[in-house]
């Protein structure tokens, strides 16, 4: 078993991101990811990480040098928040239709405006389509497996796709937790060298990123879908040798007191541990309520979702992005696709809430589950979603 | 993207519609951009070779006799030589199909 110490997420993702070792890191930095970064260039300014740091000009140029880095053979990180992601977005989609298997951890951020430097998911909603594999996170721990995790299936032969590792801003980025590190031989059991496919070299010319004319753009699109929907295979395969390496074994949605129960929150990233502490109060009180926590948001785990809410009668689902004029927060819009063709379809409420960082505790979740419980006897079926805790609302 | 393929299902795409056989471009007809072409005075042209330099795509070509003449599997029909012939022996038709 490896070392376990007190650290702070960021510093220890950072470490994890030294292990897998990386050739080439490039990044812009931007509050929360910023601790990330700036203990990467540490590493290799001190000679622990044999790679080439490129502090880059901008998030466009950190995306499109690991990019390059990628489709020459080299393994490349970069890490961004919010704005940063949007400037580097052009460049998000292309490394994905190229297949160039980049990892990048997203220390979630609220999309500005109004300015905002705190946490939510609105950063990564934005390119929820985007073509990378994502999942989520919900403590330090996951954070340093999930990078060791992150290279091994974005560069197994049969995925050769991007990922990214959504770590909730300030509320993970700048906590310390116990991590327990890998020993140097689980990690070289774990994670084989990187064998690209294709790479740009001058004894074997390819041209990747060509133009795609509209008689082969949309076989070439899904060329790069079919893998994405395929990599759950691999993803969960890659799952369980990583437990039975660290012992810690994860799945594409975890569940917590759901066996029986009659209402079920959902939620994606760090909110599960807070929710599960309002499940056991609930329970306390003779209600029969439990929690199913996403981890693997694409490609999304319907088959997982349809069996774990199989016998719900009502589901609470906690969104913490917007789609703006649409039905609700991005997690519920996909859930309820996921159960339309069920025969027992369960009272779907969704709750948008913790924007912008602001606090959501025990009680909150425990008061949205009676607002919830509310909805579905008085009014079921009126209203959609609803922005929790707004003032005026 | 060649000429040849444009039938390829999308499982026969290389990972990431990578191109794996340099200089492919040489098969695409860009020809078929064209909606008027450039044809040449032979009365009027010096043999100066002006067209064949300014040529954005060296669609253009010299013929046994020293005249130059556009490939049009290429020609984007452009005008770029018509514009640049200092003789004028150059003339833009209209592709009548």
């Amino acid at each position: 078993m490896g070392k376990r110490i007190g650290l702070e997420v960021s510093l220890s993702a950072a470490e994890a991101v030294k292990m897998a070792n990386v050739d080439c890191i490039a990044a812009y930095p931007i509050t929360p990811q910023t601790h990330i970064v700036e203990h990467l260039s540490e590493l290799v300014n001190d000679g622990e990480l044999d790679a080439e740091f490129i502090p880059v000009e901008s998030e466009h140029s950190a995306m499109s040098v690991s990019a390059g880095a990628s489709a020459v053979g080299a393994r490349a990180f970069t890490c961004t928040s919010s704005q940063g992601l949007a400037l580097m977005n052009e460049i998000v989609h292309i490394v994905a239709s190229m297949r160039l298997p980049v990892v990048m951890i997203l220390a979630n951020r609220s999309m500005s405006g109004p300015i905002s430097i705190w946490n939510d998911h609105t950063d990564v909603m934005s390119i929820r389509d985007c073509g990378w594999i994502q999942v989520f996170a919900n403590s330090g721990q996951e954070v340093f497996d999930h990078v060791l995790f992150g290279y091994r299936v974005a560069e197994s032969r049969d995925v050769m796709l991007p990922l990214i590792i959504n770590i909730d801003g300030f509320i993970l980025t700048h906590v310390i937790e116990p991590i327990e590190f890998w020993e140097k031989e689980q990690v070289e059991q774990y994670l084989p060298d990187f064998k690209p496919i294709h790479r740009l070299h001058p004894d074997k010319p390819v041209t990747m990123g060509a133009v795609g004319l509209p008689s082969i753009f949309s076989e070439a699109k899904v060329a790069q879908d079919e893998p994405l929907i395929q990599s759950k295979s691999t993803i969960i395969s890659a799952w369980k040798e990583l437990g039975d390496i660290v012992g810690r074994y994860y799945s594409p949605i975890e569940t917590y007191r759901s066996d029986d129960a009659e209402t079920l929150f959902i939620t994606q990233g760090s909110y599960g541990e807070t929710v599960s502490l309002a499940v056991d109060e609930l329970r306390d009180d003779g209600i029969s309520v439990g929690l199913i926590m996403d981890r693997l948001w694409r490609p999304f785990p319907f088959d997982e979702f349809r069996k774990a809410t199989g016998r719900a009668k009502n589901l609470i689902v906690i969104d913490r992005a917007i789609s703006y004029g649409g039905q609700g927060g991005p997690l519920a819009i996909d859930l309820r696709s996921v159960l339309y063709k069920e025969k027992n379809q369960p009272d779907i409420v969704n709750f948008i809430c913790g924007l912008a960082g602001r606090d959501v505790n025990i009680q909150d979740f425990k008061n949205m589950y009676h607002k919830a419980m509310h909805k579905v006897k008085e009014h079921p079926r009126e209203e959609d979603f609803e922005y929790y805790g707004v003032r005026g609302k | 993207m060649g000429k040849t393929k444009t039938d390829l299902t999308w499982q026969e795409l290389e990972v990431g519609a990578a191109i794996i056989t340099p200089g492919n471009a040489v098969e695409y007809k860009s020809g078929d951009w064209r909606s008027i072409r450039p044809v040449v005075d032979k009365n009027k042209c010096i043999k100066c070779g002006t067209c064949y330099i300014f040529c954005p795509d060296a669609a253009i070509y010299e013929t046994a006799e020293g005249f130059f003449e556009a490939d049009l599997y290429y020609c984007k029909g452009c005008g770029i030589c018509a514009q640049e012939c200092p003789t004028q022996a150059i003339e833009m038709v209209e592709e009548e199909e």
